[in-house]
C-alpha cells in the first residue's frame, strides 16, 4: 500500500527537484496529448522543444520571449514572498506599454537621447501606478488584492483598445487598431545584428540581480520575507504591514511596466491592441516554477518562452491550434503543484505500523 | 515491572508500547498498569512522551509496537469513538468545544445517535450535581470561564460512564481553589471504581491526589513510585535525572525610575470572544520584577498586545514606556524606546519557523545592535550576535544555521530570551517565559530574568504559573475579566489570597461580572 508520510523537515532537495519533475511530467503528458490528437508524439515534441533552438536566430527569439516573462516574474516574486498576491501583472504590463507609448508619441520625431530613458521611467511609473490601486485599496479598506489586481487587467485591456481605436490611432494605418511606428530614438537598440533581441534583455538580467540583492541582502527584503513566512512574527518585530503591501505591489507593477515598455520599444515598435500574449499571467507560473528565486526565475522564464515558441511552431507545421501553448503552461503549473507535495511529504510503501 | 507480575484485574495494562514518528522515538518500551478505582499519575517533562502515550490509549494514534490489554483482553483501539465504546474517556488540555453552541448542544455532538436536548439537559444537571461540577446546560460556551469549560468537558465524559478517565494537564487553567474542587470530584469518581490517568508535571498536585505514579523520561519509563511516600525532590530526580535547580534571588533595589506605566488602559477587543481591557493601572520601576497572575483568557493576550504595540490604542497616554506616551506608537517605535518583549508563542511569533537562528536574531535586534548598515544586512555581525546569544544562553541544537523550528521548545525559548536580553532593554515584558520548557531550562530562564533585574532593568512577567511568579517577582498583581488588581509586595502575598483574586475578588474590585461571581461561588 502506498501512503504519504510527513517529512520531519521540508526537503531542500525536493524544493528544486520538483520543478524539474514537473517539466518532465509536462513533456510526457504533452506527448500523450499529441498522440491523442493523431500526431506523432516524437515529431510533436521535437518541433515543440528542439526545433526552436537549432540556430542563433531561434535562440535570440527564445531570449526575446523570455525577457518580459523574466521582468514580470521577478517583480511578482518580491510580492509573492511576502504573501502579496498580485495577479494583475498583465494589466501593469499594458499600462507600462501605454506610459512608454505616450512619451514616444509626445517626443515624435525628436532624436534626443532622453527619449528612451523617459520611456523607461514612464513605463515603470505607469505600471507601478496601476499596481498602486490595489495597494491603496488593500491598506485603506482591506480589499483583496487578488481580485482588485485581476479585475484591473480587464480595465487596462479596454484602456489600450480605446487608445488605439481612438485618440492614438495611426491616421495612415488603414484603420488598424495601432499607433504610428515609433521614431528610431524611441526604439531599444538591437543587441545582435540580424535578430530582434534588444536591450530589454539586459534590463531583465539587471532586474534579476537587483531582486537578488534586495531579497537576500537588504533589511527591507528581509522584512518582506518574514512577513511572508510568519505574519505574526513580522507584527511582533514591528515591521510595517502597510509598507510590505506597498513595496510588494509597487515592485511588481514597476517591473511589469518596464516589461511593457520593452515590448513596445522593442519587437513591436508601436502600441497595438494585441500587445500581450498573456506574459503577465504566464509570469505567475514562471515565478512559482522558479521557486520565487531570481536564478530559478531565469531558468523558468527560458522554459516558458520555449513553450510559447514551440506552440507557434506546432501551429505552423502540424496544424494544431495555438492554444496548445496554454495547455502546456497549465500542465506545467498543475504538475508543479502536485510535485510540491513531496517537499513536505514522502512516499512510503506498506502500512503505518510496518513503516515505523 | 513486567506484565506477568501485574494483578490480573488491571483495568488497563500496557506492555512494551513503542511509537516512532519520523525522526523521533516518542515512546520506547513503556509498561503501565492501572487498577480499578486507582488514580495513576503519568509524570514527565515536556517531550517525555506523556501525550503520545495517552493518544495511543485513546485511539488517536496507533503504537508502532506493543500490546494494550483492556480489562484482561488484548485490544486494538481503532479510534476515539472505539475508545469511548470501550469505556475510556479523555479530557484534553485544549478544549474541543464550539463557542457559539450551548453546553447541551456541545455535549450532544459528542454522544452517539441524536439525543433529545431536553432529556440530555436533565442528565447533565444530574451528573453535574452528583459530582460537584456545576454547569448550566443552556448557556453558550463562549460566555463560560475556562474552569467552567473544563467542567463541560468532564461532564461530557462522565455521561458516557467511563471506566477509565484520562486527564491531560487539567490544572493549568484553574485557580488553586478550583484545583481543590476538581480533586474532590476525581476522588469521588475513583471511589466509585473509575480509574483515572492523571497527566501532569506538577509534583505537589500529584502527591496530593494520586495513588501511584509512572515517571517518563525521554520516551522511557524512568521509575514507578507511590507519590505519598516521596518528596517533590525525589520525584523530580526521577523526572529530570538530577536535582531541581534553584534561583538566586536577592532583594529588589527599589526606588528606580518608572519604566512602564499603565494609566487607565482600556481597550475593546476586536475579537467577539476576546476580552475587553477595563481601566488598568500599573507601574513597573527600574530594578524590579512585577508579575501578573491570572487564569488564561482573562485579558493577558490583549494586555500584552497593547503594551507591545502589536495592537495600537486610540490614545497616547494609557501606555507610557520610559516616560514617553506610547499608546499610538508602532511596535518598532516602542522597541526604540527601550522595550523588549518575549511573546507566549515562540514559533511563528517570537521566531520565524523556517529561518535559521542568524535571521531570527535579526528579527528584533537588527537596528539596536547595528546589524544593518545603510539598509543592508551586516551578515557577519548578525552571525556574531546569534552566536553570542547561543553561547551565553546555552542554546543547544544545530548552531546559528539551524532553523528555528528544528530546536526544542526550551532551547528556542532560551534563544528568544537571549536575543531580547542581550539588547540590554530598559523594560522587558515576558509572557509565559517558561511555559512548556523543561525544568532545567526553566530555572536558567528565571535566573536570567532575575540577573537582568539586578542590572537595573524593569521587568514585567505575565504567567499562569503561580509558583513561578512567587519565585521570581518582587510585586504581583492579578488580571481577571480584563481588570487588574492592585499589586502586592510578594512578601505580603499568599498563594491562597492571589488564588482568590484570580476569580476577580480583590478588595475594591467592586462590580464583578456575573460570570466571575459564579466562578467564585464554587471555588
Amino acid at each position: 500500500m502506498l501512503r504519504l508520510e510527513a517529512r520531519p523537515q521540508a526537503s531542500r532537495l525536493m524544493t528544486w527537484l520538483s520543478p524539474l519533475l514537473a517539466a518532465v511530467l509536462t513533456l510526457a503528458a504533452g506527448g500523450v496529448l499529441f498522440a491523442l490528437l493523431g500526431k506523432d508524439p516524437a515529431e510533436g515534441l521535437r518541433l515543440f522543444l528542439i526545433a526552436p533552438l537549432k540556430d542563433l536566430y531561434g535562440l535570440s527569439e527564445l531570449l526575446l520571449k523570455a525577457t518580459p516573462l523574466m521582468l514580470c516574474a521577478t517583480g511578482l516574486a518580491i510580492g509573492f514572498r511576502a504573501n502579496i498576491w498580485n495577479i494583475g501583472a498583465e494589466g501593469q504590463f499594458m499600462l507600462g506599454a501605454v506610459g512608454a507609448t505616450g512619451i514616444a508619441l509626445w517626443a515624435g520625431e525628436s532624436e534626443s537621447a532622453l527619449v528612451l530613458p523617459g520611456m523607461l521611467l514612464g513605463g515603470a511609473l505607469a505600471g507601478a501606478a496601476w499596481a498602486a490601486i490595489p495597494a491603496w485599496l488593500k491598506t485603506r479598506f482591506n480589499a483583496n488584492e487578488i481580485l482588485v489586481s485581476l479585475m484591473l487587467v480587464y480595465v487596462a485591456q479596454l484602456l489600450v483598445s480605446w487608445l488605439v481605436f481612438g485618440p492614438w490611432k495611426d491616421p495612415q494605418g488603414f484603420n488598424f487598431p495601432q499607433t504610428v511606428m515609433f521614431a528610431d530614438a524611441a526604439l531599444l537598440p538591437v543587441l545582435v545584428d540580424g535578430t530582434r533581441l534588444h536591450l530589454g534583455l539586459l534590463f531583465a538580467l539587471a532586474a534579476l540581480v537587483a531582486a537578488y540583492v534586495f531579497m537576500y541582502r537588504s533589511h527591507a527584503g528581509f522584512r518582506m520575507r518574514v512577513a511572508g513566512e510568519a505574519p505574526d512574527a513580522a507584527r511582533y518585530a514591528g515591521f510595517s504591514a502597510r509598507r510590505t503591501i506597498w513595496t510588494g505591489l509597487l515592485c511588481g507593477g514597476a517591473a511589469a511596466g518596464l516589461a511593457g515598455m520593452a515590448e513596445v520599444a522593442g519587437p513591436m515598435g508601436q502600441l497595438t491592441d494585441k500587445l500581450s500574449l498573456g506574459y503577465g499571467f504566464a509570469a505567475i507560473i514562471v515565478a512559482f516554477v522558479g521557486r520565487l528565486h531570481p536564478l530559478g526565475i531565469f531558468l523558468a522564464s527560458l522554459l516558458m518562452a520555449l513553450l510559447y515558441i514551440g506552440g507557434e511552431q506546432v501551429q505552423q507545421y502540424m496544424n494544431l491550434p495555438n492554444s496548445i501553448a496554454l495547455v502546456f503552461q497549465g500542465l506545467l503549473l498543475f504538475f508543479l503543484l502536485g510535485a510540491d507535495v513531496f517537499i513536505r511529504y514522502r512516499l512510503r510503501f506498506g502500512s503505518e505500523a510496518a513503516g515505523a | 515491572m513486567t506484565t506477568s507480575s501485574l494483578p490480573p484485574t488491571a483495568r488497563l495494562a500496557l506492555h512494551g508500547i513503542r511509537k516512532v514518528y519520523p525522526g523521533v522515538v516518542a515512546n520506547d518500551g513503556i509498561d503501565l498498569a492501572v487498577a480499578p478505582g486507582e488514580i495513576h499519575a503519568v509524570l514527565g517533562e515536556n517531550g517525555a512522551g506523556k501525550s503520545t502515550l495517552m493518544k495511543i490509549i485513546y485511539g488517536v494514534t496507533r503504537p508502532s509496537a506493543g500490546e494494550i490489554r483492556w480489562e484482561g483482553q488484548a485490544v486494538t483501539v481503532r479510534d476515539p469513538a472505539h475508545a469511548r465504546e470501550l469505556g475510556i474517556g479523555m479530557v484534553f488540555q485544549h478544549f474541543s468545544l464550539f463557542e457559539t453552541l450551548t453546553v447541551a448542544e456541545n455535549v450532544a455532538l459528542a454522544l452517539p445517535g441524536r439525543p433529545e436536548l431536553r432529556e440530555l439537559s436533565r442528565r447533565i444537571e444530574e451528573v453535574s450535581a452528583r459530582y460537584g461540577l456545576p454547569v448550566d446546560p443552556r448557556r453558550t460556551v463562549h460566555a463560560l470561564s475556562v474552569g467552567e469549560r473544563q467542567r463541560v468537558e468532564i461532564v461530557r465524559c462522565l455521561l458516557q460512564q467511563p471506566r477509565l478517565l484520562i486527564m491531560d494537564e487539567p490544572t493549568s487553567v484553574l485557580t488553586p481553589q478550583a484545583v481543590e474542587k476538581l480533586f474532590e470530584t476525581l476522588r469521588r469518581l475513583a471511589a466509585e471504581g473509575c480509574s483515572i490517568l492523571y497527566i501532569s508535571h506538577k509534583l505537589d498536585e500529584i502527591r496530593a491526589l494520586c495513588h501511584s505514579a509512572t515517571v517518563l523520561r525521554g520516551g522511557r519509563v524512568s521509575g514507578h513510585c507511590r507519590p505519598a511516600e516521596e518528596t517533590p525532590a525525589s520525584m523530580a530526580r526521577m523526572m529530570i535525572g538530577k536535582d531541581l535547580p534553584h534561583c538566586e534571588h536577592g532583594p529588589a533595589q527599589g526606588g528606580g525610575e518608572i519604566r512602564l506605566r499603565l494609566a487607565g488602559l482600556s481597550h475593546a477587543s476586536d475579537d467577539p470572544y476576546g476580552v475587553d481591557l477595563r481601566d488598568l493601572h500599573l507601574e513597573v520601576r527600574a530594578g524590579e520584577i512585577v508579575g501578573i497572575a491570572g487564569v488564561s483568557g482573562n485579558g493577558q493576550q490583549e494586555l500584552l498586545r497593547a503594551i507591545s504595540g502589536e495592537e495600537r490604542l486610540a490614545e497616547k497616554h494609557p501606555v507610557q514606556i520610559c516616560g514617553a506616551e506610547a499608546g499610538r506608537l508602532s511596535a518598532g517605535a516602542r522597541r526604540r524606546l527601550g522595550l523588549c518583549f518575549v511573546p507566549e508563542e515562540r514559533l511563528g511569533r517570537g521566531a520565524v519557523p523556517a529561518l535559521p537562528l542568524v535571521d531570527n536574531g535579526l528579527l528584533t535586534a537588527a537596528r539596536g545592535q547595528g546589524l544593518v548598515r545603510a539598509g543592508f544586512l551586516a551578515r557577519g555581525k548578525a552571525r556574531a550576535f546569534a552566536e553570542r546569544c547561543i553561547a551565553t544562553f546555552d542554546v543547544r541544537g544545530g548552531g546559528a544555521d539551524a532553523a528555528a523550528q528544528s530546536l526544542s521548545g526550551g532551547n528556542l525559548q532560551k534563544f528568544i530570551m537571549g536575543r531580547e536580553i542581550l539588547q540590554a532593554p530598559k523594560l522587558l515584558v515576558a509572557a509565559q517565559p517558561t511555559w512548556g520548557v523543561d525544568v532545567g531550562a526553566a530555572a536558567f530562564i528565571r535566573q536570567a530574568i532575575i540577573d537582568l533585574r539586578n542590572r537595573g532593568c524593569a521587568v514585567l512577567v505575565i504567567s499562569e504559573e503561580l509558583d513561578e511568579l512567587f519565585e521570581i517577582c518582587d510585586r504581583i498583581a492579578v488580571i481577571a475579566q480584563g481588570r487588574l488588581s492592585p499589586p502586592r509586595d510578594i512578601g505580603e502575598a499568599s498563594m491562597e489570597e492571589i488564588g482568590l483574586w484570580m476569580s476577580g475578588l480583590w478588595p475594591g474590585a467592586g462590580t464583578s461580572a456575573p460570570n466571575t461571581a459564579g466562578e467564585a461561588a464554587h471555588a
